[in-house]
């Protein structure tokens, strides 16, 4: 608890890691666990930082490459001055988007894209930066790289990189088109006062490298879970593209590639692993083993699904994807998913869990903007309800087809 | 005499043309952008609801809300450019619809638009607020379409029994 306080306050400006790792120094002092499940837990949880690691610094070149500024024109032009179009584009590109470069970049690199768009074209802005940050967490179902909490349930899953996104197909549109289908309603007034479009935009410059990169990386997200290699090594082999081209070009400089890398909040990661290992090792498993449904019916998975979405809502989807999963895992492959059903759609109801919502008010206050937390929440209790009810549905017919 | 103009994204246009149509030579014309600070406070707490990221530099709600600030002047400028007659310009910030209220305050008349589907008559023609703009309103409220009104032939059958 005190790790995601200090997480969520950070004293100072501290990176979040400054208090999670001596706290997860302390829990090994202290006995609290073991050294040999510490290290298990890092074993397990190495190759998953890894691999996020990659995947953000992925992101990040692309945007250096352009890739986000050519969104935006495409965006613009292709929605033709037509807000309501320009939001069909804007679940075309967030969902994509969070799906293969994780949700981080359509947060901090596609949503300023997004605003510059609709601004651009006259259009108000709120529903399309509503889209955006919806999705960054409903969209980021298909993939073992779309979220953290993905690249976690993935490990501890056993399932090759192409089974999960065959499993996870059906659930994410559902999903989405949840999610199209209330924002469009709910601002229709929004969406239909138009934009005297300026129109003009001329074809965008297409970064082809880029999203040839991209691609390449996809297929061998494919090819190497074929082969039996940790696909982690495609999306090294995809950054390491990007970056020998960004340096020969001296577009960037090492020192940005491994900031980019969030070396910072990979150490955050462990450390609340095995933080997190503690506390379940001392009896969280057996309190909240009881509440777990078991099997993957479609009530057990239902059951699990909301379960880990309230739990997303009162500490955070990280933590609450960490406690969760181990309890899952016997269940099988089809509860792990269910977990990450709950924890990504969750997060949309009250904002990445209670206490991020506490920090947001905070963030918000020092920028004098204001929250329209009852907008947000309204809007919040409108989607997830449907969109996590309709998912698992489609998860467990998934599962009836595919089979894990 | 003070005609408060509530320019926003996507109906500004024929507000503006309402303004010189129907505000006297004389009158002191108050030009008006709110930018909604809930825009850039929605990006604010998606970054932070990213536990662990750290980099208040990669904050995108800031990007945001400079983009905001460079949007409304813009919108602004290409409105005075719209009317053409001397005017006041006036950027807020905060929750839009109360802000137009209170700008509103001690003016003779304030200028909006209807929002809403435009192909179709009826409810559901004013936004959430503009729909508050219109019952809080402390002076007379000039309503406009944003392009040139629909006939009275576009008008429903009247409710009840059918002969």
């Amino acid at each position: 608890m005190l790790v995601l306080v200090g997480a969520v306050v950070r004293p100072w400006g501290w990176p979040e890691a400054v208090v999670a790792v001596p706290a997860a120094g302390l829990v090994v002092a202290t006995g609290a666990i073991s050294p040999a499940h510490a290290l298990a837990e890092a074993q397990r949880l190495g190759p998953v930082i890894g691999f996020l690691a990659a995947v953000l610094v992925l992101a990040q070149l692309c945007d250096d490459e352009g890739l986000f500024q050519a969104c935006g024109a495409w965006m613009a032009r292709t929605s033709a001055g037509s807000p309501r179009r320009l939001l069909v584009q804007v679940f075309a590109a967030a969902s994509v988007i969070t799906a293969v470069l994780s949700l981080d970049a359509t947060v901090v690199l596609l949503t300023p894209v997004v605003f510059a768009t609709a601004a651009r074209l006259g259009a108000r802005p709120k529903p399309h930066l509503y889209a955006c940050t919806h999705l960054s967490n409903t969209a980021s179902l298909l993939l073992p790289v779309s979220n953290l909490t993905n690249l976690l349930a993935f490990a501890a899953s056993g399932l090759s990189f192409t089974r999960f996104a065959a499993l996870m197909v059906l659930p994410w549109l559902v999903a989405i088109g949840v999610e199209y289908v209330v924002l469009r309603r709910f601002f229709a007034a929004d969406l239909e006062a138009g934009a005297p479009s300026p129109g003009g935009a001329g074809a965008p410059e297409m970064p082809l490298f880029a999203l040839v990169t991209v691609a390449g990386t996809l297929a061998g997200f494919v090819l190497t879970s074929t082969v039996g290699i940790d696909p982690a090594w495609a999306a090294l082999a995809g950054a390491l593209v990007l970056a020998v081209r960004a340096l020969a070009r001296r577009r960037t400089t090492p020192a940005a590639i491994v900031r980019s890398a969030a070396v910072p909040f990979l150490a955050f990661v462990l450390a609340l692993g095995v933080v997190v290992r503690a506390v379940v090792d001392n009896g969280l498993a057996s309190a909240l083993g009881h509440l777990v449904p078991h099997g993957t019916s479609l009530p057990a998975l239902l059951g699990v699904a909301v379960l880990a979405a309230v739990l997303a809502n009162v500490i955070n989807n990280l933590p609450a994807t960490l406690v969760l999963l181990p309890l899952a895992v016997p269940s099988g492959a089809g509860a792990v998913l269910a977990v990450l059903l709950g924890v990504n759609i969750g997060p949309n109801l009250t904002y990445a869990g209670s206490l991020a919502t506490l920090l947001w008010r905070r963030i918000v206050r020092e920028h004098d903007a204001e929250v329209g937390l009852g907008e947000f929440t309204r809007l919040g209790l409108l989607v997830v309800p449907a969109a996590l009810t309709l998912a698992v549905v489609a998860l467990w017919g998934s599962l009836q087809i595919v089979g894990t | 005499m003070t005609v408060v103009v509530w320019i926003t994204e996507g109906t500004w246009p024929a507000c503006v043309d309402a303004a010189r149509t129907h505000a006297p030579q004389d009158a002191q014309v108050v030009l008006l952008h709110v930018s909604d600070r809930d825009v850039p406070g929605l990006a604010h707490g998606a970054f932070a609801g990213l536990l662990g990221r750290g980099h208040r530099e990669r904050d995108p709600g800031d990007r945001v809300g400079h983009l905001a600030d460079a949007s409304a002047r813009q919108l602004l400028d290409a409105a005075v450019e719209r009317f053409g007659r001397p005017c006041t310009r006036l950027e807020r910030a905060g929750r839009t619809e109360r802000e137009v209220v209170a700008v509103a305050e001690g003016a003779e008349l304030l200028v909006l638009a209807r929002d809403g589907d435009r192909t179709r008559l009826g409810p559901h023609s004013l936004g959430p607020a503009t729909r508050f703009v219109v019952d809080h309103a402390p002076c007379p409220v000039l309503l406009v379409w944003p392009e040139p009104a629909p006939g009275a032939d576009t008008l429903p059958p009247p409710p009840g029994p059918q002969r």
